[in-house]
């Protein structure tokens, strides 16, 4: 780690202060960190005058970064350490940089790289569909192959799905995705200023309030601006709402795939109530137009905080009741237990974060290790049980959902009012760097901005937390029924528009 | 069995009585935008300036409903001077043209194409198609078949294959890697069909129009036969757009 420079989280630092080491020094250093028990927040690819550059950023219970000249092809850091797979699969996409001898060198989200180079695939991208991959397969008389989508039998996102099954039982599933590809970071690069944010929110529209507070915050590091307290507190307000209104959701869901049908109802309406109580906050159920670089926009007065108060009193413990009729029905759980499991081993080594992770005793939570916002001044949540099943996950999810309603009690409990907000285009360093890192519900959003020597925006890199965790999912089919694949599904309920970016 | 009842006692009845009654949403909610015409011109170039989705014309000082994504700037910086925002959620239109306002809209159920109304106004199957937007849209669809809206009570069902479908109900702003599939299946819903446009995304590209990666306008690839605007759409807009066109 001697090689490492010790960053924060949302710090601004100047770029020349970051380490640039020889690529094989380089490579030695992350794989030295990975194989000690660190993970890899973010590993891309970047050109800067017309050189072609990579940068880490790592993290134990600190966060490093360090980078290097990007050579076109280097030894595959994956052979040695799994934790690289997507992320050097995604320099090989958008950079035509070759990592030599990875195991699964496939693309990730289907379109022409950036540098010009040939393509690593061999794709065709004047042809329309993704999907001319050799997928993998397995032989034999008895083993068949069930292919789901892209266009699925429900309302949800596109991305296609292929099983390879011996009867009902699962052997292998790959999940090749892209379909929702729509440019984000390119856009974030090019776009003039004003438009970022709105792009922000609409990376994964589930996740606005988690992907615009990366957004904000390394904006705000980068142009030096001071945020208030109160406005700190209403962003962890409605990033504690964003997160139990999935939760909730997806319990429901979870107890229809169990074909047990009141929670779901239930649950159905309320987490469309918690979705109100962003809209009180914001105007919008997705909590839109709230999170700005420099404050939010709308202020929480005492007819908003008396709103959130009467209407938290009321649902509370209808959830807590619903879940109690979920969590103690034994056909609930005898469908919940044992399934999917991942264990702790190979999500450590793949790197799972979120609920997924702490499902499988991974406890790393962004808003303990790398607190943003008021998050330092509030209490830590535990969880109970992490056996890396689906009853795990949605074990999780119950007690985050405690958790986040007692962490806006607390808030809503403060005092501090956020100043009204003044829409200005801020002017952000020169030559430097910046790395932000939040916990969306789903685990660890993470931006990275890179600006050039005129203070504009040189990389502007995103991750979902749906990038480390897709490969959870299909590690959780390995040897389940092909029927146990909803129930999987929804217990990691991941993002195909925060992956395919 | 005793909690179940339990907890149906303590739930209650919670279907909503629209359209039959009025719903209220919160004052913060930005419906459609209402237009001061006789606001000072600097002003309204000072937020068409400002405008993320290009969505305001200076001149005509009309807002275009098809890209903006109701995000309240233009309200914030003209103080409510220029544009206001109301809670009325009624916002579907026949005609893309239509979308260019200064707060009044034709009324939907008027400009609705009759056949449609005689086809489907007492069953309506659709097939939702998600086209690259970030499933906002889709997350307030789903929505509609949650007890509180009930859509399935006006005959309205979301299917799960194009062959038993009415029309296509397409959100997202078409990446082009889901051209393809979306009019493969749009080709595979039996004639006559219809053809919805749910969101900015697919009405003009939404927030990421510009982007080479996508088509970014449904309507230059299949016929619109009603837009619903939002940036998700209300599930109420929704709503009132599906009842007023096609009952
Ligand atoms: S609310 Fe609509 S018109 Fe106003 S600034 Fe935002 S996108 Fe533009």
């Amino acid at each position: 780690m001697a090689e490492l420079l010790e960053i924060k989280n949302n710090e601004r630092v100047q770029r020349a202060a970051i380490p640039h080491l020889e690529f094989a020094d380089f490579r030695q250093e992350l794989l030295d960190f990975a194989v000690a028990g660190g993970q890899v927040v973010q590993l891309f690819a970047y050109q800067d005058s017309g050189l072609l550059k990579l940068l880490a950023v790592l993290r134990n219970d600190k966060l490093y970064v360090a980078g290097c000249d990007a050579p076109d092809t280097f030894a595959s850091l994956t052979v040695e350490s799994e934790k690289f797979h997507m992320f050097e699969r995604e320099i090989g996409e958008q950079y035509g940089l070759e990592p030599k001898g990875h195991p699964w060198l496939k693309m990730v989200r289907y379109h022409a790289n950036y540098t010009g180079k040939k393509d690593l695939f061999g794709n065709d991208y004047s042809q329309d569909i993704p999907g001319n991959y050799p997928y993998f397969t397995v032989d034999g008389e008895t083993v068949h192959e069930v292919a789901v989508g892209p266009v699925h039998a429900g309302i949800i996102e596109p991305g296609h799905f292929r099983f390879q099954c011996c009867g009902e039982r699962v052997f292998h599933l790959e999940i090749q995705l892209g379909y929702q590809h729509r440019g984000v970071e390119k856009l974030l690069q090019s776009v003039p200023f004003k438009r970022l944010p709105i792009i922000a929110e609409t990376i994964a529209g589930d996740t606005t309030i988690g992907h615009s507070l990366c957004q904000a915050q390394a904006i705000e590091s980068l142009a030096c601006l001071k945020i208030d307290e109160g406005a700190g507190i209403v962003r962890s307000i409605a990033l504690e709402l964003e997160r139990i209104a999935n939760h909730v959701g997806d319990l429901g869901a979870l107890s229809l795939d169990a074909a047990f049908n009141p929670p779901a109802a239930y649950f159905g309406r309320i987490r469309g109530d918690y979705l109100n109580l962003s809209q009180i906050l914001s105007g919008n159920r997705f909590g839109r137009g709230l999170v700005r670089p420099g404050g939010v926009t709308k202020i929480m007065g005492d007819e908003q905080k008396g709103l959130l108060i009467d209407k938290l009193t009321e649902l509370t413990p209808q959830v807590e009741h619903v879940n109690d009729l979920i969590f103690s029905a034994p056909s609930v759980l005898a469908r919940f237990e044992n399934t999917g499991t991942v264990n702790y081993a190979d999500a450590e080594k793949l790197g799972l974060v979120g609920y997924a992770g702490r499902a499988c005793g991974l406890a790393y939570d962004a808003r303990v290790a790398f607190p943003t916002e008021v998050y330092a001044g509030l209490p830590a949540n535990t969880n109970h049980k992490t056996d890396g099943d689906v009853c795990s996950r949605a074990m999780v999810r119950r007690e985050e959902i405690i958790h986040s309603t007692t962490l806006i009690n607390t808030l809503l409990g403060k005092t501090e009012e956020a100043k009204s907000y003044i829409p200005e285009i801020p002017k952000l360093a020169p030559t430097s760097f910046v790395v932000s890192i939040n916990e969306g519900w789903r685990g660890e959003v993470s931006h990275c901005i890179l600006t050039d020597t005129d203070g504009k925006i040189l990389r502007y890199k995103v991750k979902d937390p749906s990038f480390h965790n897709w490969i959870g999912l299909a590690l959780a089919l390995r040897d389940e029924g092909i029927s146990d694949f909803p129930i999987c599904n929804k217990s990691f309920n991941l993002s195909y528009c925060g992956f395919d970016l | 069995m005793l909690k179940v009842i339990k907890n149906r006692l303590e739930q209650g009845y919670r279907t909503s009585k629209y359209p039959k009654e009025p719903i209220n949403l919160y004052k913060r909610f930005r419906g459609l935008p209402k237009v001061d015409n006789d606001c000072d011109g600097a002003l309204v170039q000072r937020c068409a300036d400002a405008c993320p989705q290009e969505a305001i014309d200076a001149v005509t000082k009309q807002i275009d409903l098809g890209r903006c994504v109701f995000c309240g700037l233009c309200e914030t910086l003209s103080e409510g001077k220029f544009v206001c925002f109301t809670q009325n959620f009624e916002m579907g239109t026949a005609s893309r043209d239509d979308l260019f306002t200064c707060g009044d809209l034709p009324a939907l159920a008027e400009h609705s194409k009759k056949h449609f109304k005689k086809l489907f106004g007492r069953s309506l199957q659709l097939r939702q198609i998600s086209a690259g937007g970030c499933n906002a849209c889709e997350a307030d669809i789903n929505v509609l078949n949650t007890p509180f809206f009930d859509l399935s009570r006006f005959g309205i069902q979301f299917v799960a294959s194009p062959r038993h479908a009415d029309g296509i109900h397409v959100t997202g702003p078409i990446s082009k890697n889901m051209r393809q599939a979306t009019l493969s299946t749009y080709e595979a819903v039996p004639s006559p069909k219809v053809v919805i446009a749910s969101g900015a995304c697919a009405i003009s590209g939404g927030p990421f129009y510009g982007s080479d990666e996508i088509v970014g306008d449904l309507n230059s690839l299949i016929p619109v036969d009603l837009y619903i605007p939002g940036c998700p759409p209300h599930p109420l807009t929704t709503l009132h757009a599906l009842l007023n066109y096609f009952k």
